[in-house]
C-alpha cells in the first residue's frame, strides 16, 4: 500500500555563521526518510539560502509513512573536512494521512540542534499522494484520527464510544549502549529522538489497528508517555479511548450516520423509572427504593471514595485482595446483577476521557487507584514487552474491580502513570467509578438492558450525584442523605472524581485548587530492600495525602473534588506525594460540617485555650472561604440533616499493608473507621504541624481563580486572551537533619511560593483564573526537588458572571433535552454550543449552504479570499514596519515572495483563513492551550496530534545563563517548535496541550547540563465568534475584515 | 532550601515594562528589586520581596535572551523563539534605541570608536547614567552608524528600515550619525546651551542641502553615484564655498550689501543701530565660516564658529528673535541685487541652511 511522499526545500533564514573567515555559510540540505536521502545543492555564501528545491520524492509503504519521521538536516558543505552539521527538523508527516486533517505542511521551521538549540529556519514543503482508496487505506491503520483532548472535539459528535485502547512497546535507550562510550553526545541525543520518534509512531499504528478492530474511527484522549528505565531500556505507553465520530459540518456524515442511534433511541421505550441501575434482573430497585433507613444524629466517616488501593468492600474486615473477594462473596455476586451489562464483557470497561456528551454520565461512584512498586530488569527480548504488559494489566484488574465494588461498571477519566528511581518503579492508575448510560456504547443494547432516560425524569445537575452503589451494602461506611436537588436519590457528603465538573452540574460559588502535599523519608536501599521499604511507605502516604485533601476541603466550605490527581514520586531517599483537585460546592450534596479540633489533654487549661484558639481561627477561616468562594446554600431545614460536627472520636488509623514483596500492590482501608474525617485530634506535634499546615494555604489574591480542571466552575463568561505557560523551580535542600517535618514545609513553600509567583507575574490580566493548573513534581537527585507546572491563564467578564451562569446552566438544561428528542435537528447548535444563540440563524442558513456546495466549513470559505487585498490594508504603523522588514533583505525579497507563490505554501496559507493575513511577513500568532477550547473561538478544524521529544545538552552551562538561563532557553525553543509545526499545518492553536515530561539534570561542577521534554497537543484551526457573525451578518463579499482581525488579536 | 533554578516560560512572552526601563537603565537585579519595592508594588499586590526577587530574575533572563534580537530588529520581527504582540515588539525596539539626552550630548559629533568607549566610565559618573545604560547607547549609535554609514538612500529611511524606529527616533539617530561621520564639536562650553534638538534640526538641514543626496541627482546610472550620499558633506560645494569671499573682500560689494540690507530694515528693527554698526563683522564671520569649510578642522568647528562669530555678538546686543529672522532674511536676500556677484545659487544653498540653523541657535 505504498503512498509517494513529496518534499520540496525552498529556503533558510537566520542561519549562523558557519565559516569564521567569511563570516557566511555554504548550507545544503539532506533530507531523509526510512533509508532514502536527498540532497540539495550547496548554496554558497549565505545566511538566507534560497535552494528553491526540485520535488524529492520519497515511495513508501504506509506502515512507514505511519511510524517514520521525516528527517531534514541542514550542512555546512565544507571543501576540506567533514560537513559540519548545521541542525535538524523532525517532521511528523501522520496528520497528511487522513482525509479530514491538514493537506499539506508549510512553512519556516526552527533548526534544531540538541547542543546548540535552534539555529535558524527552513522553509518546507511536504504532501503526500496515497494512491489507494480508503478502503484499502483501513486495512493500515493510516485513516484513525488521534485527538489529545479528553472530551468529544467539538466540530464532532460521537456516534459510538468503543472504550480503552493500549499499547506499549519498549526498546533498548541509546544513551545505554555501549555505542555511546565513543560516539559524541549530539549523535548519542539525536539518537535518541529518533528512537523515540519511531517508537511513537509505531505505538500509533499500532493503537490505531486495534481500534479499526473495534470498528472505530479515532482515539479520543490519547495520552502516550515515556518511562525512561535507563539500563533496562526505553518503554513508550499510550492508552486512550476508541469511538465512531462523526464531523458535524460535512453533509454526507449527518444523513446516514447520526440517523441510526437517534432512531434508535427514540424506538427505545421511554423508562419512568429514576433508578439508573435497572437492569430487569436487579434487585437493587427495590432496595433502594424502598429500604431506606436514615439515621440523622448518626456520624459516619466522610470518605465517600477512596482515591488509592483497594476499597475494601466490608471495613471491618479490611479485606485487601485484589483479586475478587471471597469475604464479600455474596455481596459482589449481587452487585455483579446490579451491574450487568455490555460493559462488563470487556476487558477493560475504561474510558480516557474527563467530559462526556449529555446523558453519558449516569453515576459517579468515586475514586478508584492502583499502585504498584516494581523491580526494573532489563528489557530482553524487545518484541515481546510481557512483563511491561503484565504489570499494567495487573493494575487495570485491580482498578477493575474497585470499580465493581462501587458498584460501578466502568472507569471515567482513567490515566496511568509512571515514577522511576534506579531499578525501582511506582506504577499507578486511577480513575473515577461510574455508570454509564450504554446508548452511546456500541454493545450497549444487548442482554437486555434497558435504556434510561434519566435527563427527562430526574432534575439535571445532580443524577451524577447519585450514588451507584446499594445503600444497605454500602461498599465503605458513607454518610448517605437524600440528594438535596432532587430529594429523590441518596447522595454521599463528599465526592471525590477524577473526571471534569460535567456541563449540567449545579454548582454554587466557585471552585477552587486544593493540594495535598506531602514528603516522607525513605532509607536508601538497593533493590527488592528498596521496593520492599516504598511499598510500606506508600499506604500511609495515601492516607495523609487523603486526609489533607479531606480538611482542605472542609476548610473551603465545599463538598466535592473534580479533577484528581495523586501523583506519588519517588527519589532515592525520600518519596513525595503531590495531589491537585478543584474543589466544589455541589447543590445536590449535603453541607459540609466544619472542622472539630480535639486536644488530648483536656485538664491543661492553657492547653486548652490554645486549642480553641485554633478553633476558632478554622472556623473563621472557613467562614472566609465561604465568602471569598460565594458559597451561599439555600437554607433547608428539613428532616434529615445530621448533626455536622460529630464527637470527638479517637484518631484511627485502619491501615493494611500487605506487601513483603516488591511486586505485590498494596492494600489499604481508607475509611478512617467509622469517623473522623471532621475532627482533627492534636495529640503530638506532628497533628500541630497538620493543622498548622491546612491554615497556611493563601487564598489567591483578589480577582485570581485558579482550579486544575477545563473549566472553573462557577466562571462562564470568558474573554479571549489567553496566556499559557509553564513554570519549574527546583530547590536544593539543606541535606544536614532532614525531618519529615522540615521536608513537608519546604515542599509545601515550594509550591506556595511557586504560586504566588504566578498570580504576580499574571497580575495584569485580573480578573483572571488559571485553569489546568497541572503540577509535576520530580526527584532529579538526593536534595533536589523539581516542580514543574504548566497552566493557563484566562481572562474574564466579572461583571456578566452570574447572569450567564444562568443561561448556561439553561442552555446545558436545553441542549440536554433538545439531545434527546431529535438529533437531527439540532446539528449545528451541538457543533457551536459556546456560541450565544441570537446569530444563529443566518449563521445556521449560511453553514448549511455553503457545506452542501463543498463540505468545507463555510465560514472557512468565505473567509479565504486573496492574499493582495490584505496587503492594501496594511496600513497602520505596524503593519508599515512588517513591510519594510521584508524589504530590506532587498534582492532576495523577490524571489521569496515567487517562490511563495508558486508553492503551495500559499494554497496553505488561503486555505487556513484564520492565519494571520501578514503570516508572510511576520510570524503567525499560535495559541496553546491546555484546555480543549478556546474562550470566545469556534474550533472549525482538527488538523492532527502533536507529539514531539526533544532533548537539548550543553556543555557551557555557566556560559548560557546557568541552568535557569538554560532551561528558560529550551522551554522557549520547544513552544517555538510546537508553534512552527502548528503553523505549517495551516493552524492557529494547539489545543490539550500538556507537557508530558521535563526531566532535568546538571552537573554544575562539569558545566553541563542536559533536559528531555516530551509534549503533545491537538493542532486546530479556530475562528473567533466575532468573525463568525461578521461573516453571517455580511455574507461573503465583505469579508476580509475578520480575517483582518483575526491578524491582529494577540494573547 | 535555596532555589537552583527558577523560570517562568508563557507561550506569549510577558513583557513588564517598568522592569524593562530598569533593565535598559542598567541597574542590576537586586537595585531593580529594591527600586520596585520602593515603588510600593509589594503593598498593591501583596506579594513578598522573593516573589518579586524571582519576577525580576526572569524578566532580567527574557531581556538578555532578547537583547540579541534587538540589535537586529528586523529579526526580533521573523524569529519563532518569542511570541510577542506587534504593538509589544515595537515597544521593545524604540525602547531599546532611545537614549538619554545627557549622554547624547556627552557623545555626538565623537568619533564612535574604542577611544571613547573607554571615556564611558567618566560620562556616566558626569550624567549619572549606569555605565551599562552608557554601554548600551553607545553601542546602539556605533551599531546604526556602522550600518547605514555606507548606504546609499536616504539617512532617515536606511536606518527605520534597518531599525524599525519611529520617525522622530530615526531622525535623532540621522543626526547622530551625521555628527559622528563629521565630527562637530559640541562639547565646547560655549555650545553647552544647545540641545540634541537644536543640533538634530541643524542635522536635517545640513543633510538636506549640504550632502551629496541633496543634488538630487536621479540615480541614472548607479555605478557612477558616490557613496555616502547622505551622510558626507558635498565637498564640491565646500570648495566653491570660496567664492563667496569675495562678498567681505571686495570692498564695494560689502558697502553695496550693508547699504541695500539696512535701506531696507530701517524703521523695523528694533536694534537698528546695532545692526549697523556690527553689520561688516556679522557679514565677515558668516562669510569666513563658509571660506573655512575647506578644511576638515574647520568643519569640525562650525558650530564653535556659528556661535562665536553671530549668536554671541547678537545676543550681546539683546537682539530679539524676531529681529534676527529679519535681519537674516534682508541679509541673504540683498545679495541677489548685487550686480557684481555671480555665485547666488551657491549663496543661497549655503546661506538658506545657515539662516535656519542660526535662528535654532539663537537662543538662552
Amino acid at each position: 500500500m505504498p503512498g509517494k511522499l513529496k518534499v520540496k526545500i525552498v529556503a533558510g533564514r537566520h542561519l549562523p555563521v558557519m565559516d569564521r573567515a567569511s563570516d557566511l555559510t555554504d548550507a545544503f540540505v539532506e533530507v531523509k526518510f526510512g533509508n532514502t536521502t536527498f540532497k540539495t545543492d550547496v548554496y554558497l555564501k549565505s545566511l538566507n539560502p534560497q535552494w528553491n528545491s526540485e520535488w524529492f520524492k520519497f515511495e513508501v509503504d504506509d506502515e512507514d509513512l505511519q511510524d517514520e519521521p521525516l528527517q531534514i538536516t541542514v550542512l555546512d558543505h565544507d571543501t576540506y573536512s567533514a560537513n559540519d552539521a548545521i541542525g535538524k527538523v523532525y517532521i511528523d508527516i501522520d496528520p497528511l494521512l487522513y482525509s479530514e486533517a491538514a493537506t499539506v505542511i508549510s512553512g519556516w521551521f526552527p533548526i534544531y540542534d540538541t547542543i546548540h538549540g535552534i539555529r535558524g529556519e527552513i522553509n518546507v514543503v511536504v504532501k503526500v499522494d496515497l494512491f489507494n482508496d480508503l478502503n484499502r487505506f483501513r486495512q493500515s491503520s493510516c485513516g484513525v484520527k488521534f485527538f489529545c483532548t479528553t472530551s468529544i472535539p467539538k466540530c464532532y459528535r460521537a456516534i459510538i464510544i468503543h472504550g480503552f485502547v493500549e499499547e506499549l512497546v519498549v526498546n533498548e535507550d541509546p544513551e545505554y549502549q555501549w555505542i555511546d562510550r565513543i560516539r559524541t553526545p549530539r549523535a548519542s541525543n539525536e539518537a535518541r529522538q529518533r528512537l523515540i520518534s519511531l517508537m511513537s509512531g509505531e505505538l500509533q499504528r499500532k493503537i490505531g489497528l486495534k481500534v479499526l478492530e473495534m470498528r472505530g474511527n479515532a482515539v479520543v484522549g490519547y495520552l502516550q508517555c515515556f518511562d525512561l528505565e535507563g539500563e533496562s531500556g526505553l518503554v513508550v505507553r499510550a492508552i486512550g479511548t476508541a469511538c465512531t465520530l462523526d464531523k458535524l459540518s460535512s453533509p454526507a456524515a449527518f444523513l446516514p450516520a447520526c440517523n441510526s442511534p437517534s432512531k434508535e433511541m427514540k424506538e427505545i421505550p421511554f423508562n419512568e423509572d429514576p433508578n439508573p441501575n435497572t437492569h430487569s434482573s436487579g434487585p437493587s430497585t427495590p432496595l433502594k427504593n424502598q429500604t431506606y433507613s436514615f439515621s440523622p444524629s448518626k456520624s459516619y466517616s466522610r470518605q465517600s471514595s477512596s482515591s488509592d488501593t483497594d476499597l475494601s468492600l466490608t471495613p471491618k474486615t479490611g479485606m485487601g485482595s485484589g483479586s475478587a473477594g471471597k469475604e464479600g462473596g455474596p455481596f459482589k455476586a449481587l452487585l455483579r446483577q446490579q451491574t450487568q451489562s455490555a460493559l462488563e464483557q470487556r476487558e477493560f470497561p475504561f474510558f480516557t476521557l474527563t467530559a462526556f456528551p449529555p446523558g453519558f454520565l449516569v453515576h459517579v461512584g468515586g475514586v478508584v487507584s492502583a499502585r504498584s512498586v516494581k523491580l526494573l530488569d532489563r528489557i530482553h527480548n524487545p518484541d515481546e514487552p510481557e512483563t511491561r504488559d503484565a504489570w499494567w494489566a495487573e493494575i487495570r484488574q485491580e482498578i477493575k474491580s474497585h470499580a465493581k465494588a462501587l458498584g460501578c461498571h466502568a472507569v471515567v477519566g482513567y490515566s496511568e502513570s509512571t515514577s522511576i528511581c534506579e531499578e525501582v518503579c511506582i506504577l499507578s492508575a486511577s480513575g473515577t467509578a461510574a455508570v454509564l448510560n450504554p446508548r452511546f456504547l456500541q454493545d450497549g443494547s444487548v442482554e437486555g438492558c434497558l435504556e434510561q432516560r434519566l435527563e427527562e425524569n430526574l432534575p439535571v445537575g445532580c443524577g451524577f450525584c447519585h450514588i451507584p452503589y446499594d445503600e444497605l451494602n454500602m461498599p465503605f461506611p458513607a454518610h448517605l442523605t437524600y440528594c438535596y436537588n432532587c430529594r429523590k436519590q441518596k447522595v454521599p457528603d463528599v465526592l471525590f472524581t477524577t473526571i471534569d465538573l460535567p456541563t449540567d452540574a449545579t454548582v454554587i460559588g466557585k471552585g477552587c485548587l486544593i493540594q495535598a502535599r506531602l514528603c516522607r523519608l525513605k532509607k536508601k536501599a538497593q533493590a527488592e530492600a528498596n521496593a520492599t521499604a516504598i511499598s510500606n511507605l506508600l499506604p500511609f502516604m495515601e492516607y495523609e495525602v487523603h486526609t489533607q485533601l479531606m480538611n482542605k476541603l472542609k476548610l473551603k466550605g465545599m463538598n466535592a473534588l473534580f479533577g484528581l490527581r495523586i501523583q506519588i514520586t519517588v527519589g532515592e531517599n525520600m518519596l513525595m506525594g503531590l495531589a491537585s483537585a478543584t474543589g466544589v460546592y455541589l447543590a445536590a450534596l449535603p453541607t459540609p460540617g466544619g472542622i472539630q479540633i480535639a486536644g488530648k489533654t483536656p485538664n491543661d487549661g492553657s492547653y486548652e485555650q490554645h486549642i480553641s484558639h485554633m478553633q476558632k481561627k478554622i472556623n473563621d477561616t472557613i467562614a472566609k472561604n465561604k465568602e471569598l468562594y460565594e458559597i451561599n446554600p439555600p437554607e433547608i431545614s428539613e428532616e434529615i440533616i445530621g448533626s455536622p460536627i460529630p464527637e470527638p472520636r479517637q484518631r484511627s488509623r485502619l491501615l493494611r499493608s500487605q506487601s513483603e514483596s516488591s511486586d505485590e500492590v498494596t492494600e489499604l482501608d481508607l475509611s478512617h473507621g467509622k469517623k473522623d474525617a471532621f475532627v482533627l485530634e492534636i495529640d503530638d506535634t506532628d497533628a500541630m504541624e497538620d493543622v498548622h499546615s491546612l491554615l497556611t494555604d493563601v487564598p489567591p489574591p483578589s480577582g485570581f481563580y485558579s482550579c486544575n480542571t477545563e473549566i472553573m466552575p462557577g466562571i462562564n463568561n470568558w474573554t479571549s486572551e489567553i496566556q499559557m505557560f509553564t513554570s519549574v523551580r527546583v530547590i536544593r535542600l539543606s541535606s544536614l537533619n532532614l525531618t519529615n517535618q522540615a521536608l513537608n514545609k519546604n515542599f509545601n513553600d515550594l509550591c506556595e511560593n511557586l504560586l504566588k509567583s504566578l498570580y504576580f507575574k499574571l497580575r495584569s490580566m485580573i480578573p483572571c483564573c488559571l485553569c489546568h493548573v497541572n503540577f509535576t513534581v520530580s526527584l532529579p537527585e538526593d536534595e533536589l526537588i523539581q516542580v514543574t507546572v504548566t497552566a493557563v491563564a484566562i481572562t474574564f467578564d466579572k461583571n456578566q458572571a452570574l447572569q450567564t451562569t444562568k443561561t448556561h446552566v439553561e442552555k446545558s438544561l436545553q441542549r440536554a433535552s433538545t439531545d434527546n428528542e431529535e438529533l437531527l435537528q439540532f446539528p449545528l447548535e451541538l457543533c457551536s454550543d459556546s456560541l450565544p444563540s441570537h446569530p444563529f440563524p443566518p449563521a445556521k442558513e449560511h453553514l448549511e449552504s455553503a457545506s452542501s456546495n463543498s463540505g468545507i466549513p463555510a465560514a472557512q470559505r468565505a473567509t479565504s479570499v486573496d492574499y493582495s487585498s490584505f496587503a492594501d490594508r496594511c496600513s497602520n504603523w505596524i503593519e508599515l514596519i512588517k513591510l519594510k522588514a521584508q524589504t530590506i533583505r532587498r534582492g532576495s525579497i523577490k524571489t521569496t515572495v515567487t517562490v511563495e507563490k508558486a508553492s503551495p505554501m500559499g494554497e496553505g496559507n488561503f486555505r487556513n483563513r484564520s492565519a494571520p493575513p501578514c503570516a508572510n511577513s511576520t510570524v503567525g500568532v499560535v495559541k496553546m492551550t491546555p484546555l480543549s477550547f478556546i474562550p470566545g473561538a469556534k474550533i472549525t478544524k482538527y488538523l492532527g496530534i502533536i507529539n514531539m521529544f526533544f532533548i537539548r545538552e550543553t556543555t557551557s552551562l555557566r556560559e548560557e545563563g546557568g541552568v535557569s538561563g538554560f532551561l528558560h532557553a529550551f522551554i522557549a525553543e520547544v513552544f517555538a517548535m510546537v508553534r512552527a509545526h502548528v503553523a505549517a499545518l495551516g493552524g492557529n492553536a494547539v489545543v490539550s496541550y500538556i507537557m508530558k515530561q521535563c526531566v532535568f539534570m546538571e552537573n554544575p561542577n562539569k558545566n553541563q547540563a542536559q533536559c528531555l521534554i516530551n509534549v503533545s497537543g491537538d493542532a486546530v484551526v479556530f475562528v473567533r465568534e466575532s468573525e463568525l457573525e461578521v461573516v453571517s451578518a455580511q455574507q461573503p463579499t465583505a469579508n476580509c475584515q475578520p480575517s483582518c482581525t483575526g491578524g491582529e488579536v494577540t494573547t | 532550601m535555596t532555589s537552583e533554578l527558577d523560570i517562568f516560560v508563557g507561550n506569549t512572552t510577558l513583557i513588564d515594562e517598568d522592569v524593562y526601563r530598569l533593565w535598559l537603565d542598567g541597574y542590576s537585579v537586586s537595585d531593580a528589586v529594591s527600586l520596585r519595592v520602593r515603588s510600593g508594588i509589594l503593598e498593591q499586590t501583596g506579594a513578598t520581596a522573593a516573589v518579586l526577587q524571582s519576577d525580576t530574575m526572569d524578566h532580567y533572563r527574557t531581556f538578555h535572551m532578547l537583547e540579541r534580537l534587538l540589535h537586529a530588529p528586523p529579526k526580533l520581527l521573523h524569529q519563532l523563539i518569542f511570541q510577542i504582540p506587534p504593538s509589544r515588539q515595537a515597544l521593545l525596539i524604540e525602547r531599546y534605541y532611545a537614549f538619554d539626552e545627557a549622554f547624547v550630548r556627552e557623545v555626538l559629533g565623537k568619533k564612535l570608536s574604542k577611544g571613547t568607549k573607554k571615556d564611558l566610565d567618566d560620562i556616566s559618573t558626569k550624567t549619572g547614567i549606569t555605565l551599562k545604560s552608557c554601554r548600551r547607547q553607545f553601542d546602539n549609535f556605533k551599531r546604526v552608524f556602522k550600518v547605514v554609514e555606507e548606504m546609499r538612500g536616504s539617512l532617515v529611511d536606511n536606518i527605520q528600515q534597518h531599525f524599525l524606529l519611529s520617525d522622530r527616533l530615526a531622525r535623532d539617530y540621522a543626526a547622530i550619525v551625521f555628527f559622528a561621520n563629521n565630527r562637530f564639536e559640541t562639547g565646547k562650553k560655549k555650545l553647552q546651551y544647545l540641545s540634541l534638538g537644536d543640533f538634530a534640526f541643524c542635522a536635517e538641514l545640513m543633510i538636506q542641502n549640504w550632502t551629496l543626496g541633496a543634488v538630487g541627482e536621479a540615480p541614472t546610472d548607479p555605478d557612477s553615484q558616490v557613496d555616502d550620499m547622505d551622510v558626507d558633506l558635498d565637498k564640491e560645494f565646500l570648495q566653491d564655498l570660496k567664492e563667496l569671499k569675495m562678498l567681505v573682500a571686495d570692498k564695494d560689494l560689502l558697502d553695496l550689501h550693508k547699504s541695500l540690507v539696512c535701506t531696507a530694515l530701517r524703521g523695523k528693527l528694533g536694534v537698528f543701530s546695532e545692526m549697523e554698526a556690527n553689520f561688516k563683522n556679522l557679514s565677515r564671520g558668516l562669510v569666513n565660516v563658509a571660506a573655512k569649510l575647506t578644511h576638515n578642522k574647520d568643519v569640525r568647528d562650525l558650530f564653535v564658529d556659528l556661535v562665536e562669530k553671530f549668536v554671541e555678538p547678537c545676543r550681546s546686543d539683546h537682539w530679539p528673535l524676531n529681529d534676527v529672522r529679519l535681519f537674516l532674511n534682508q541679509y541673504s536676500a540683498s545679495v541677489h541685487s548685487l550686480d557684481g556677484f555671480r555665485h547666488q545659487a551657491l549663496w543661497d544653498r549655503y546661506m538658506g541652511t545657515l539662516r535656519g540653523c542660526l535662528l535654532r541657535l539663537y537662543h538662552d
